[in-house]
């Protein structure tokens, strides 16, 4: 019985602590920078885009909800034609996020994405693209890839060597 | 004697006691909220006052149906049985001297008489869903509430004894020194705990957790119907509270402010006691329940009796 009492004083106490709802919309839940948010295609510092089209995020999206396909610019830089999302399937996993060896898919702090139309929740390629880097503010791939593109010939990437004269005797 | 305008009281009383009812809805859902650290509701009007309209309307556009293997007519008379013996209750309750609707002589059997009556809307209605589980349910409140009646009547006979009358009235002007709370403390508890019990609140509500978990006696009862269950319940702990202050805490009695003033903030102080219990206890066991009723409970009641009784016979004869 004492329990009884004792549990009713205590629950009445609670009467005077402050209340843990957050009152969205006026106020919002704070979100930490890698939370899995709404998707994004960065740009390089320079300001190209980064996604090379190599469709490893869309083959390891579990839910299949990539689309993309690959096309090159003169003279030999990759980009992707279109670039699909289908957020009305996307599960925010990460995993395209960690797949991507340009840093170009991020997943942003974001959730606010609520439509009407399923159609409307299919996003392309200049709904998803940003002009700034994203997370990874210093990061451009085509400067250490072994490719050759306009501006950039192969052996000038940093950190690497020239390509190894196979026809000199030279060591 | 009856009050001298018998027919305004009556119909203050009748609007009166839905409308804190309606009030009490609003009441127990924000303050619920505030012991359970989170806002109610606040959206629907200034500090959500507005939600109890809302449910309202809905309630009132939900379809109305009566299942086609139900009792009918005894599944559409339950819930106007439970709203009709609480809102019966009211006739004997004094708000202030001179403001009762019917001063009987026998306030507190009538008063006894009614909420047994009560016990019949819960079993009819879980006899007329026609479902299993409705069944159960009703049949389990049935018991609870049949069990808990027992010593809420003795408990009450304390007040009597040193009142020396059945009617409401003269128990309250009997209180004129002293609440009966202080001499009969015991019965005070075990008329709080019989109270709780009859109004099937928590933590005596597996009749309604039940709905919860599988169905229960209003399972099959929509719309309106289950509003009548929803808003009795809500009188009927107002009920609850009107008679433990009129019993216990002297009713109308206080020094300064108007009786009837007195006669509200004594009834709110329980309304919000009741919402506290709800918020603060678990459920016990039906077991456990049904134990500690018949044999905790009662005995102290017959005890308290007898003492009362004793005493009374030795000291003041």
């Amino acid at each position: 019985m004492l329990s009884i009492v004792r549990t009713l004083w205590d629950i009445f106490l609670h009467a005077f602590r402050k209340r843990v709802t957050i009152q969205y919309p006026e106020q919002k839940a704070y979100l930490s920078a890698r939370y899995r948010g709404r998707i994004i295609l960065s740009r390089d510092p320079e300001g190209g885009e980064r996604c090379v089209a190599c469709y490893l995020c869309a083959v390891a999206c579990p839910v299949d909800c990539i689309a993309l396909q690959a096309t090159e610019d003169s003279p030999g830089r990759r980009y992707p034609e279109f670039f699909r999302i289908n957020f009305s399937r996307c599960i925010f996993c990460g995993y395209c996020e960690e797949a991507c060896p340009t840093y170009a898919i991020q997943l942003t702090p974001d959730i606010e994405m609520g439509e009407y139309s399923r159609q409307n929740m299919v996003y392309e390629k200049e709904h998803l693209l940003i002009s700034g880097p994203g997370k990874y503010p210093d990061y451009n791939f085509w400067r250490v890839a072994g490719v050759k593109i306009g501006g950039k010939d192969k052996g000038q990437g940093e950190r690497e060597a020239p390509p190894t004269d196979l026809r000199s005797l030279l060591p | 004697m009856i009050s001298p305008y018998p027919a305004v009281t009556l119909i203050a009383v009748l609007f009166g006691a839905l409308t804190i009812a309606g009030g009490l809805v609003w009441a127990e859902r924000r303050l619920l909220a505030l012991w359970q650290d989170r806002y109610g509701p606040n959206r629907v009007g200034p500090f959500g006052l507005m939600q109890t309209l809302a449910d309202m309307i809905k309630l009132f556009f939900k379809e109305d149906w009566v299942p086609p293997f139900a009792d009918k007519w005894v599944f559409i008379m339950a819930p106007a049985i439970v709203m009709f013996t609480v809102l019966m209750s009211f006739v004997v309750v004094p708000f202030a001297p001179g403001i009762i609707i019917s001063d009987l002589n026998i306030a507190v059997l009538f008063f006894l008489g009614m909420s047994s009556l009560g016990v019949y809307s819960i079993v009819l209605a879980g006899w007329a869903s026609d479902n299993k589980y409705a069944l159960l349910g009703g049949m389990r409140a049935a018991a609870q509430m049949l069990s808990y009646e027992v010593f809420m009547g003795l408990s009450v006979m304390g007040t009597v004894l040193l009142a020396g009358s059945f009617d409401l009235v003269d128990i309250v002007n009997a209180q004129r020194h002293m609440w009966f709370v202080v001499p009969q403390f015991l019965g005070f508890v075990l008329f709080m705990i019989a109270g709780i019990a009859e109004t099937r609140r928590l933590p005596f509500d597996l009749p309604e957790s039940e709905s919860e978990l599988v169905a229960g006696f209003h399972s099959e009862y929509s719309g309106m119907k289950f509003g009548m269950f929803f808003v009795g319940e809500y009188i009927g702990i107002l009920l609850v509270s009107s008679m433990i202050t009129v019993l216990f805490f002297g009713g109308w009695r206080g020094p300064v402010l108007p009786p009837i003033v007195w006669y509200f903030m004594k009834t709110c102080f329980f309304l919000v006691f009741f919402i506290l219990l709800r918020a603060a206890l678990p459920r016990p066991r039906f077991d456990q329940l049904m134990a500690w009723g018949w044999k905790l409970m009662l005995p102290l009641a017959l005890a308290n009796l007898l003492v009362t009784g004793a005493v009374k016979l030795a000291f003041f004869h």
